[in-house]
């Protein structure tokens, strides 16, 4: 492994010396998701496998190019999972992968981000030099929290070349139920329920009906059962429609890309009222995330998140001139840029993958 | 006054200030506070000197209690202008010295931005601003069943904004998280008095998360005005179940067997035996005092679940080698559990006229060998040690108890402390769980960090703050520094100093 890392620090050297951009890439499962970026292929799958493992400390490390499924599989052997279950999109999805993008499953509201969970990274920085964050323990504020900034940052920081994450154990049990209700009574029950003392562990809404998931202790799933009504939704049905979702093999998705269309993905606060653009809709997270599928134009659908208090990515299809994420202020987009600076001078790394330039 | 050197902006040395002409700061300020909010004679300087790392003290050049936004605006700008340092302050609770004043900066106190602005009871959270006390924000949405989680040991007094920068947590933070888990968002103003936003009330935002790294950044890298907490529905019930051991690396194994049986407790604590007895003097929490461990373990839910759950956990323990379990009867009984262990700090305090507190972070796995360790250490300083852990996420407290008075004790509890933070480091952890690293561990981090992740450190806090001025000094150590303390880490998996005996 040692020779594998040192074989990439001198190639990002070597880049940086001569300007040559590298597209970080591992399984290629996300490459739709931000900006398109140019440059020669950099294929994380060259460090693959799981560094360390220990059930009880509740924490594995394992290298970026890991396949996501081969670490669940892992964790699945020992009653234990990724609590963000993130969605893989391909078979090819690498855990690496999983945390550049920052996307997060189903489980999302109840149970955090991939941020969340993120506790170390190691990384290898423009200038080539090997450089540690954050570590294998559940509280560490020594130093800015770097592991997370890592989160999300689509590779612009750098290729991971492992990553320690909390895991949790597998709920004992699990219930879906099934709700007839439109968009508003949805949002409405969602968040009434968000701030009760249950169980729910994903929400999925779309087409006058909202599908709730509860997990737990099987005393707490009966008694929610109980509470909340609704119809049980009994597996393998409960269990392939979740994965449905968070594949975005749902019926929903299948299309949202053809003929030009674009699907949105709206992050907004949860009790968030009606979007006011014309589509179809699939809500997720409790209200917090709407994913559209409309002929608005750009200008409307973001206009429209930040009026609501989010913000609005261009999440598949749609026209490469239109920025994948929000614009931001002068002022972030200012500290955003000198922190992509000081990871990378040179701009090598996925250049124009998360903002224009960067 | 001359611009900032590249030697400080590239973290090799620390700036130096002395150049800073109180009476023009004095001045400047005083035209854009009120005569209540601008102090600068030293009467009324004093309670400032220090936070609640009181043997570091050091007395500011001003203070200021700024009551509205657009005063901070002001304060920044000034102080940016005239490249005066600025050191932010909430309560003064920190144990790492981090809200330690400069002597030719600005203390900033945020102690007047002390109201709940609003509370959503149906999107389940609360806008406040930082001065906020922690437990304060708890109080005002009991009345909607909901709570804000984290909930250090500190927090009737201490203040959101505090929390913020230190990134607290509290002992129920292994199920509910840490502050970092219970903040959407943090609005805030730079030193160049430019206001910012980060995070969102969506469940995230655009571009890097620069709410994470905020959170936790010790004031270094803007002045925290507002911030939006998350707030949890009250649970229904919580038990608490106080388990004895004849053995402290029974008692820690017994915390790994828990995790183990895939149970996440709402808290999980460990008192040595040195603890459990100085706290049942104080507050007669009723502790098992022949017992060498005790484990505190919470659970809560629905009745159903915590029966459930209490049944398991009682299971594991025993099977664990506990001589005792006791699981508590009523709510009553619940909150003497607790006292004790919320009371280890007075308690340590009634003991002995001073006392050190650590905060490393280890594997919880070693928690054991650490204890042999903090043993053997007690006998080479002459120092007593007693120790609480937030076992469940291997966040060690051992308080040394020393006499700043007799000469010689300080150093001694301090290279004590030191030694504490190295093996932590070493056994696979961190200098800090919650606390930060403020003046305090300054030195320690010179072994935890290599020279380009220092360098990184610096450039992370440039891209907030490019001239440095936001609680310069603290946090991060100069390159300077780590070379005179003679210690940095080398990478490679290589031990710092090997021929240094190990314990
Ligand atoms: C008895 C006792 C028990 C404790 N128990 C715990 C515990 O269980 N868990 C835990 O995590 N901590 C604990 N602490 C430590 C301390 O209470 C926390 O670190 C707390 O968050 C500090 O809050 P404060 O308002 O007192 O901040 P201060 O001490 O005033 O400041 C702390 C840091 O925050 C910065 N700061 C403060 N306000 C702002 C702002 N508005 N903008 C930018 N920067 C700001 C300061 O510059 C400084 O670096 C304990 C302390 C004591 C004395």
């Amino acid at each position: 492994m040692k020779e594998v890392i040192e074989r990439w620090q001198a190639r990002v050297r070597q880049a940086a010396s001569a300007g040559t951009p590298l597209r970080i890439q591992g399984g290629g499962s996300k490459d739709f998701y931000g900006g398109s970026c140019a440059g020669e292929s950099f294929d994380t799958r060259e460090l693959s496998g799981v560094v360390s493992y220990e059930p009880t400390e509740l924490v594995v490390t394992v290298h970026g190019g890991t396949p996501l499924v081969e670490l669940e599989n892992v964790l699945a052997g020992q009653g234990q999972m990724l609590a963000f279950e993130p969605p893989h999109f391909g078979p090819g999805a690498t855990v690496g992968g999983a945390v550049a993008t920052g996307l997060s499953g189903p489980r999302r509201l109840a149970a955090g981000a991939v941020r969340d969970f993120v506790l170390g990274v190691r990384i290898i920085d423009g200038r080539g030099d090997l450089l540690s964050f954050g570590g294998q323990v559940m509280k560490n504020v020594a130093g800015y929290d770097v592991s997370r900034l890592v989160c999300g940052s689509l590779g612009t920081l750098g290729p991971i070349v492992d990553v320690s994450l909390k895991v949790l154990p597998r709920p004992a049990l699990e219930a879906s139920l099934r709700f007839a209700m439109n968009e508003a009574e949805a949002v409405e029950a969602l968040n009434r329920w968000g701030g009760q003392p249950l169980p729910i562990s994903a929400s999925a809404w779309h087409g006058g009906v909202l599908m709730v998931r509860l997990s737990g202790a099987p005393a707490a799933v009966a008694s929610a059962v109980t509470r909340l009504g609704g119809e049980t939704v009994p597996d393998p049905e409960a269990t392939s429609f979740w994965i449905s979702v968070r594949e975005q093999q749902h019926a929903f998705f299948a299309d949202s890309t053809e003929n030009g269309g674009v699907l949105w993905r709206l992050a907004v606060p949860t009790a968030a009222p009606w979007l006011g653009l014309d589509g179809d809709q699939l809500i997720e997270w409790g209200g917090g995330l709407r994913w559209l599928r409309t002929a608005a134009s750009a200008e409307r659908v973001r206009e429209r998140a930040i009026a609501l208090g989010g913000h609005a990515t261009r999440f598949r299809g749609g026209e490469a001139s239109v920025p994948a994420f929000q614009p931001l202020s002068p002022a972030l987009m200012q500290i955003q840029r000198q922190l992509k600076q000081a990871f990378d001078p040179a701009g090598i790394f996925n250049p124009g993958r998360l903002y224009n330039g960067f | 006054m001359s611009a900032i050197s590249e030697a400080v902006l590239a973290g090799e040395q620390e700036g130096d200030y002395s150049a800073v002409d109180k009476a023009r700061v004095v001045e400047a300020l005083s035209r854009v506070l009120p005569a209540g909010s601008l102090m600068y004679e030293s009467e009324d300087l004093k309670p400032y000197e220090c936070d609640g790392l009181s043997a570091y003290r050091q007395m500011p050049m001003v203070v200021v209690l700024p009551t509205t936004e657009d005063q901070v605006v002001s304060i920044l700008k000034i102080c940016h202008e005239l490249q005066v340092p600025v050191v932010a302050r909430g309560a003064g609770t920190g144990l790492s010295g981090g809200a330690t004043p400069h002597a030719f900066g600005v203390l900033l106190s945020l102690a007047r931005f002390n109201r709940i602005l609003s509370v959503d009871p149906h999107s389940r959270l609360a806008v406040v601003q930082p001065g906020v006390r922690n437990l304060a924000i708890s109080e005002a949405v009991a009345v909607h069943e909901l709570y804000y989680a984290p909930d250090p040991s500190s927090q009737i007094a201490c203040t959101i904004g505090g929390n913020v920068a230190e990134n607290s947590g509290g002992v129920h933070c292994l199920k509910y998280g840490l502050t970092v888990h219970n903040v959407l968002k943090v609005r805030g103003v730079t030193i160049a008095g430019e206001i910012v936003e980060f995070g969102s009330l969506a469940p995230d935002a655009p571009g890097y998360d620069l709410l994470a790294a905020v959170i936790g950044s010790e004031g270094m890298l803007a002045v925290v005005t507002e911030v939006v907490v998350k707030l949890t529905p009250k649970p229904q019930l919580a038990q608490c179940v106080l388990a004895a051991f004849d053995d402290v690396v029974k008692a820690g194994d017994a915390v790994a067997a828990i995790i183990a049986a895939g149970i996440i407790p709402a808290g999980l604590e460990m008192m040595d035996q040195p603890a459990t007895v100085a706290v049942e003097d104080f507050v007669h929490a009723g502790y098992p005092l022949d017992a060498k461990a005790i484990l505190l373990c919470e659970s809560d839910g629905t009745p159903e679940e915590v029966a459930d759950e209490i049944a398991r956990m009682r299971q594991v323990l025993e099977a664990g080698g506990a001589t005792e379990v006791r699981v508590s009867r009523d709510e009553a009984e619940r909150m003497r559990f607790w006292a004790g262990r919320k009371a280890a700090f007075p308690a340590a305090g009634r003991l002995s006229p001073d006392y050190y507190c650590m905060d490393g972070t280890i594997p919880r796995k070693r928690v054991g060998e650490m204890l042999e360790a903090i043993q053997s250490m007690e006998r080479k300083y002459d120092l007593r040690c007693i120790n609480v852990f937030h076992a469940g996420d291997g966040n060690l407290h051992p308080l040394i108890l020393f006499d700043a008075n007799q000469p010689g004790e300080l150093e001694r509890a301090e290279e004590f402390g030191a030694d504490i933070l190295e093996l932590s480091v070493e056994l696979g952890g961190t200098v800090t769980g919650e606390h930060g690293v403020g003046i305090e561990k300054i030195n320690q981090m010179c072994s935890q960090f290599t020279r380009p992740e220092l360098a990184m450190f610096f450039r992370v806090k440039a891209a907030f703050d490019p001239a440095g001025l936001l609680n310069p000094g603290k946090a991060i150590p100069t390159l300077n520094r780590c070379a005179e303390y003679g210690r940095i880490r080398v990478s490679g998996g290589q031990l710092p100093h090997p021929e240094l005996p190990r314990f």
